[in-house]
């Protein structure tokens, strides 16, 4: 008895997951097509650069590597930014920066471009972005020229 | 016997698939926290033996050495509150009620020579949370206190500490975050701090804003940690980078 009155509960049949499915395939596909800039005027690379290389700044080398000889200290938290230029289209980085959320829920990367759903922001952050917008644009400009 | 051979040593396999932050540091700083002579902790144990007799604790609880194995079953129920105390709240707890005078604030040298004192009373011995139930509410508040992503990184101390343990952020290895060495002594500090300092440095790091210290949320925090090093030896005072 207890055999058989588990068994429908764990073998759930295909069409119940199809809505699933296709729901995570389209934001999938919605999330591949990454976002639109945020400003209209094409980022500066050299600031973006200067605002990845700068810990206190991006803070993005607390959590990874990439092509920084000048920075001796470099995360180990997340892939390695190398390259990431070809492997991303701008959109797609640019989403990533504003709220990888939107793609793994359960990432440690801080989304750059978001104020709600936060709990307990200190008072010298409240209602800021990490980022500015146009502060996003250098930044996505800088990787795109991460081509190795 | 022999059963009981074989659980212990089961238990001691478990314990050590959790390390202490003691392990992620460089030989010099471990080295320091080993040889008491070379310790700064030791500084405030010894503040802590003067205060001992001069603030008037070995008048009811005599030589300090009965205080073995206390800090290692803290933070615990108390019936004053209806909820867990740390033991740094139950000393303040003896000067004010039991001495009639004005308890060392928190964090204050002496507060932590005291607390310094009594921890190292336990050093080496097992964390054993009591097992009380009327603690299991604040358990769990602890427990969701930890999970709890917060701050404008939107960051919950288990997403470093469970699932990033052992890697860097930036130059600093993660430790696992077990409570097992405080107060302790932090280079960076170049001082001793509490595990509420602690706490609040991980909070501010996130950008978050940190508890008063003594709040009810670090208690509920400590007492999850306590809980989750269970059967880890305390090491008091212990020394950081
Ligand atoms: C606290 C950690 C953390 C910080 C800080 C952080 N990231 Fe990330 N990042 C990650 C992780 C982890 C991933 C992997 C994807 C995931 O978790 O969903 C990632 C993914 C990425 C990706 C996609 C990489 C790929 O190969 O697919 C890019 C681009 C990126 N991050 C850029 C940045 C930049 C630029 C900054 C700073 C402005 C930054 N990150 C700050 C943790 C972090
Ligand atoms: C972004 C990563 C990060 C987050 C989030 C974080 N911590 Fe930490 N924590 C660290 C690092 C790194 C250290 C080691 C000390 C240092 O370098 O600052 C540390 C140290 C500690 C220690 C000291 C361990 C020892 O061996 O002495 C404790 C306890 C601790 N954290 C608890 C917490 C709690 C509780 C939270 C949530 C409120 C939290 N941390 C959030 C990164 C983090």
């Amino acid at each position: 008895m207890p055999r058989t009155g588990s068994a429908p509960s764990r073998r759930m049949p295909l069409a119940r997951w199809a809505p699933v499915l296709a729901l995570l395939l389209a934001g999938g596909a919605a999330a591949e097509e990454g976002i639109p800039s945020l400003t209209g005027q094409p980022g500066d690379a050299a600031r973006g650069r200067a605002i990845v290389a700068t810990r206190q700044r991006g803070l993005c080398l607390l959590c990874h590597a990439g092509p920084f000889p000048e920075e001796r200290f470099q995360g180990d938290l997340a892939p390695s930014l190398a390259g990431v230029g070809t492997r991303l289209t701008e959109g797609q980085l640019r989403l990533r920066l504003v709220d990888g959320r939107r793609l793994n829920p359960e990432t440690i990367m801080p989304s750059y471009y978001r104020t709600e759903g936060l709990v307990r922001v200190g008072p010298a952050w409240q209602g800021r972005t990490i980022l500015s917008a146009g502060e996003i644009e250098d930044v996505v400009a800088f990787l795109l020229t991460l081509r190795d | 016997m022999r059963r009981l051979l074989l659980a212990l040593l089961l238990a001691g396999v478990v314990a050590e698939a959790r390390e202490s932050g003691f392990v992620l540091m460089s030989p010099e700083t471990q080295a320091m926290q080993r040889d008491d002579t070379a310790n700064p902790g030791m500084l405030w144990v010894e503040e802590g033996r003067a205060l001992w007799d001069s603030a008037g604790c070995a008048g009811c609880h005599g030589d300090v050495a009965g205080m073995r194995g206390v800090a290692a079953r803290y933070p615990a129920f108390d019936a004053a509150s209806g909820g867990p105390i740390d033991l740094a709240g139950r000393i303040a707890q003896c000067q004010e009620a039991r001495q009639g005078r004005t308890p060392f604030p928190r964090e204050s040298e002496e507060a932590l020579a005291l607390s310094a004192l009594v921890g190292l009373q336990s050093r080496g011995m097992p964390v054993a949370p009591p097992e009380d139930p009327r603690l299991a509410p604040a358990l769990a508040r602890g427990d969701a206190l930890y999970r709890q992503r917060r701050g404008q990184l939107d960051l919950s101390c288990a997403q470093c500490h469970d699932a990033n343990a052992g890697r860097h952020l930036g130059s600093s290895p993660i430790p696992e975050a077990h409570p097992t060495g405080y107060p302790l002594y932090r280079l960076e500090w170049q001082g001793m701090g509490s595990l509420q300092r602690r706490l609040r440095n991980c909070m501010a790091g996130v950008r978050s804003e940190p508890y008063a210290y003594g709040a009810a949320e670090y208690i509920e925090i400590e007492l999850f940690l306590m809980r989750r090093a269970a059967g880890m030896p305390l090491e008091t005072p212990a020394v950081r980078p």
